[in-house]
């Protein structure tokens, strides 16, 4: 199959090749060019931008943000977000973590979107550049929902969220696959405390359905409680509410049910 | 079909070619240079066959598209060897009984070398991390280990 690679500096030119019909948007190739060489015809035409803001992650002692091209490799190393790494590196072996970009993961379908996962426990906003319009930032959650209904054109640039406050941020993904494999589930949280009782929680899981989802019942679940084996104990029984896990060659969404309370538990309480 | 040209360094050699547009790097490497040491095994990136190293990195051939190479520097397992003399990688994969069917071979040359070339004394784990991304069906990965560790202790990587 023949693909015509356009190249451009900025993202706004991009934005507007990517309104041509066939047009697709090109970043670290993980899964445009895997679509490509398995054989997809719906796009003849794909779109990069050279753009060097979009590979930028720019961290404040209160906001983070990290622009789409940034890889996985890039966040593993970067100094300023250690509490990231571990998500960073769960991401494939390092030939891929070298290619893969944030941006990418915002529209991996499960059971990939590891980092998607943490990013929605962070509450992280996405911003989306349009050509001809002025660019808008949506909450992750919202993104999730629309990204497949996305007109030609979009480009999500960055994604922004507040630093968590040390120890605020857990992640766990649990693989069958060592010391690298894909995920039977991933779970990630952001736990505010006092004295041991969870004043707010967030919770995002990956798959439990076919993208990455927030636990809404586990969080309300949790609010109010203590960080206990007891205290947990109606979030765990939450943990599937709204869930749809996924089956695949790794796991049935029996297994996955089934083991999504025990992890979640060991998160928790770790 | 449209060509398109391209243009890098591949191990220490320039390089320009005509492509097809959309072509991997995989398939310029092999289809168009010649160069056979990158295997082309799942065109999916999972299992490592046709990795590479580009500026420094590791990288896919299979999931990179040839023309956004241009101006890179490439290096294959077909560049390790020198004068004749094999890398000491090599010598180690021969040494250890490191390779069976020797398809997964190069993938996993390149995913140590780049490894060596970062942390000239990694520790076991940092080995099998490092390998995490290729997979071989033959060998049960030991006694690849054991030819990086057995490189590493050889302490002459660093030469090339």
């Amino acid at each position: 199959m023949s693909l015509t690679l356009q190249t451009f500096s900025t993202v706004g030119e991009a934005s507007a090749a990517l309104k041509a019909a066939g047009a697709r948007y090109l970043g670290g190739g993980t899964f445009v060019v895997r679509d490509a060489n398995e054989g997809d015809l719906s796009f003849s035409t794909v779109v990069r931008t050279t753009d060097p803001s979009l590979s930028a992650i720019a961290v404040s002692r209160s906001e983070v943000r990290i622009g789409a091209s940034a890889t996985m490799a890039a966040v593993a190393r970067h100094r300023d977000l250690g509490f990231l790494a571990k998500v960073a590196n769960a991401i494939g072996a390092p030939a891929i973590r070298n290619m893969a970009t944030v941006g990418g993961n915002l529209f991996a379908g499960s059971p990939y979107g590891d980092f998607t996962v943490a990013l929605l426990a962070l509450d992280a906003r996405v911003s989306v550049a349009d050509a001809g319009t002025p660019g808008v930032e949506l909450p992750l959650g919202v993104f999730l929902a629309e990204r497949d209904s996305f007109h030609a054109g979009k480009i999500a640039t960055a994604v922004t969220f507040e630093m968590p406050e040390k120890d605020e941020f857990r992640f766990l993904k649990v693989s069958r696959v060592k010391p690298r494999g894909v995920a039977v589930v991933s779970i990630a949280a952001v736990l505010k405390e006092d004295r041991n009782v969870i004043s707010s929680a967030r919770i995002a899981f990956g798959c439990m359905a076919d993208r990455p989802v927030r636990a809404k019942a586990v969080e309300a679940a949790l609010a109010g409680r203590q960080r206990t084996k007891e205290g947990i104990e109606p979030a765990l029984a939450a943990a599937l509410e709204g869930m749809s896990p996924i089956t695949d060659a790794i796991a049935s969404a029996w297994y996955r049910a089934e083991v999504l309370p025990v992890h979640l538990g060991r998160l928790l309480l770790a | 079909m449209s060509k398109v040209p391209i243009h890098f360094t591949l191990n220490g050699s320039e390089m320009s070619e005509f492509v097809e547009g959309g072509a991997t790097l995989l398939s310029a490497l092999r289809d168009k240079i010649g160069d056979l040491s990158p295997k082309g095994g799942c065109h999916q990136g999972t299992c490592g066959a046709c990795s590479v190293i580009i500026d420094g990195e590791l990288r896919l051939s299979c999931l990179t598209l040839a023309e956004t190479c241009n101006g890179v520097d490439i290096k294959t397992t077909s560049g390790l060897a020198k004068n004749g003399v094999l890398h000491p990688l090599q010598r180690a994969f021969a040494d250890a009984f490191a390779t069976q069917c020797g398809f997964c071979t190069p993938g996993m040359m390149m995913a140590s070398k780049v490894l060596l070339d970062h942390n000239p004394n990694p520790t076991r784990e940092e080995v099998v991390e490092a390998i995490s991304g290729n997979i071989c069906r033959c060998t049960g990965y030991e006694p690849i280990i054991q030819a990086v560790l057995i490189a590493v202790r050889a302490n002459t990587v660093n030469v090339a």
